[in-house]
């Protein structure tokens, strides 16, 4: 009997271990060009990497951009000024109520738009609880890509669903809210949902003692994140890093202090830094952020006061903003998200544009990989933090 | 937001600095009507790596973060249309000209002080679209004018690896000119499939 073609047989000589012949091999390891993605389950979307590697090494990455591209700026610049809110939803869609106000909060800038003291302290609330659960389901994530399958993520869900509760019974949506308006919010909250909040916000730091006890010094998680995806301080402010990436390295910029937008100098809350820049860090810092945000809800939900929810005198419809242009910016969950809007004194914005944290930390990704296995490449690109909705645009 | 205040009267002064300290500089105020009072600073193209440069290592603001780099569009109707359509007004008397411009949103992390805004516009919108780029001064810059070149056709000189961002590499148009025409039709447009189909139907045929 002939053994079929391609069939090992005892006939057959064994592999060989080293790769010769093969152009670029060097002894013992042969040279691969890897396409991780675009569907690629560590990915967090529809992304690409073009790799090279060395063994297991990575010597060279690219990644490749615009699967999920709709040229969202276009769409906002051919709709009104109110019609693109929603629409800024989509961008992060972890953190729909930031976009909201990092839109709302241009517009008021190019507009001049007062914003009464109630509803900044909403937005105040709306944000720290969506910094909450964006980085809670971010740690749930990364220890995912580390091999901890399942329930970490899960212990991380179940809060969160807590909030998008609060969400939901605010808004009408879970994820997709649609809540700041030009001047304010949408809807005024009730003392009832402060009151739910409050309990929500109350159990907060029980679980993350919880969940930090699970794996915050899980020797596995130490393993693999401590010295991991390195990142130093100069080439991050270089690059334009922002977010927790950046206060990773041990850089102090936090937009809620420097810029102070808001109402957030009233706070009294603290910026957790980094030390080595390394994956360990950012889950760290993420966890202590969490912990800040847990002070400053305290605080705002205990101090809200009466009075407006939205300036009486913003316009709703016939929105014209003065000619003229403005850059406003927010400490989103994932760093610096701001708006650059141009007005010629018509219904729609003349050039809107997104400044999306998430494209600007990828900058350095391939820094971070080289010299590191195939394996950390997925958990330097989790500790980053991407939503593709808001990379592609 | 009150450095922000802080540091508004002093543009003409950054300006002024700028012209001092870099040869032939040329830098001019562009002013901005709207409530946000962000005027920006004007810079010559073949000037403006050097006045960044200053910007970012020896002026007394260190201006080491680079924000946000944005693409405009200016073409002939936008322009001749008259106030209040006409968006940010030239401080010189030359009104401006059909152009494709980079804007640049600057911060100082060490001082916290921001934005500074800086701007180059290019000499048409068709055939002279170079400025240079910035991206050797902040590392910032280097995606961010990736998707320019993209969506608006600016070519960066200087770039590391200027290619499309967003689009397809084979793609020909800037879809975020204002005068872009959306095709009838979206199968004509070249995509990288072409190439596999043919070949896949070669080779259906046993033609290889």
């Amino acid at each position: 009997m002939t053994p079929s073609p391609g069939r090992p047989t005892e006939a057959m000589p064994q592999f060989e271990m080293h790769a010769t012949g093969v152009e670029g091999a060097t002894e013992g390891t042969e040279r691969m060009e890897v396409s991780m993605g675009p569907h690629h389950p560590s990915t967090h979307g529809v992304f690409r990497m073009d790799v090279e590697l060395e063994g297991e090494t990575i010597t060279k990455l690219k990644p490749v951009f615009g699967y999920l591209h709709r040229n969202h700026e276009k769409i906002a610049e051919s709709t009104s000024y109110l019609g693109s809110m929603p629409y800024t939803d989509r961008l992060d869609y972890f953190n729909s109520m930031t976009n909201n106000w990092a839109y709302a909060l241009s517009v008021e800038k190019l507009a001049g738009i007062e914003v009464p003291e109630r509803a900044e302290y909403i937005r105040v609330i709306t944000a720290e609880l969506t910094r909450l659960q964006n980085h809670v389901s971010l740690i749930g994530f990364l220890v995912q890509d580390m091999g901890a399958l399942g329930t970490p993520l899960m212990y991380a869900f179940r809060e969160r669903e807590r909030i998008l509760d609060l969400f939901e019974s605010l808004s009408g949506a879970r994820m997709m809210c649609n809540y700041m308006r030009f001047g304010g919010c949408r809807c005024d909250v009730s003392a009832d949902w402060i009151k739910q909040a409050q309990s929500v916000v109350e159990a907060f730091p029980q679980f993350l003692d919880e969940f930090e006890a699970l794996i915050s010094e899980n020797e596995v998680l130490m393993a693999r994140s401590q010295h991991v995806g390195i990142l130093k301080p100069e080439l991050a402010i270089d690059a334009g890093v922002a977010g927790p990436v950046l206060r990773a390295t041990g850089v102090n910029y936090d937009l809620r202090k420097v810029d102070g937008y808001g109402i957030y100098d009233r706070f009294q809350f603290r910026v957790p830094l980094g030390d080595h820049g390394d994956v360990y860090d950012r889950y760290m810092i993420r966890v202590l952020e969490m912990r800040e945000s847990v002070k400053i809800l305290q605080q705002a939900l205990a101090e809200i006061p009466n009075g407006d929810y939205v300036n009486p005198k913003a316009k709703l419809r016939g929105f014209r903003p003065p000619p003229g242009e403005a850059y406003g910016r927010i400490e989103a969950p994932k760093g610096e998200l701001g708006f650059y809007l141009i007005s010629d004194g018509s219904p729609k914005p003349y050039r809107y544009r997104v400044r999306p944290p998430s494209l600007i930390n990828l900058t350095i990704l391939e820094d971070m990989c080289l010299g590191q296995t195939i394996a950390d490449a997925v958990i330097i690109l989790g500790s980053i933090d991407i939503v593709l909705g808001e990379v592609d645009r | 937001m009150e450095n922000e205040k802080a540091i508004l009267p002093e543009v003409q002064q950054i300006a002024d600095a700028i012209n001092a300290a870099v040869k032939n500089a040329g830098v001019t105020v562009s002013i901005n009507p709207s409530p946000a009072e962000q005027h920006s600073l004007l810079l010559f193209p073949t000037k403006a790596r050097e006045c960044a440069q200053w910007l970012k290592a020896e002026s007394p603001w260190q201006l080491d973060y680079l924000s946000n780099v944005s693409g405009n569009d200016w073409p002939e109707d936008a322009i001749t249309k008259q106030t209040p359509k006409q968006p940010v007004k030239d401080a010189g008397e030359e009104p401006m000209h059909p152009c494709l411009e980079a804007v640049y949103h600057l911060y100082s992390i060490r001082q916290s002080l921001g934005p500074i805004i800086i701007r180059m516009r290019t000499e048409n919108r068709s055939d002279k679209v170079e400025l240079p780029s910035l991206t050797p001064i902040w590392r910032s810059a280097e995606l961010q004018e990736r998707e320019i070149f993209d969506l608006y056709g600016i070519h960066f000189e200087g770039h590391p690896d200027l290619r499309r961002l967003l689009m397809w590499d084979e793609f020909e148009d800037h879809p975020m000119r204002r005068d872009y025409v959306e095709p009838d039709d979206y199968d004509y447009e070249p995509t990288p499939h072409g190439d596999v189909l043919k070949k896949s139907l070669t080779q259906q045929e046993g033609t290889v």
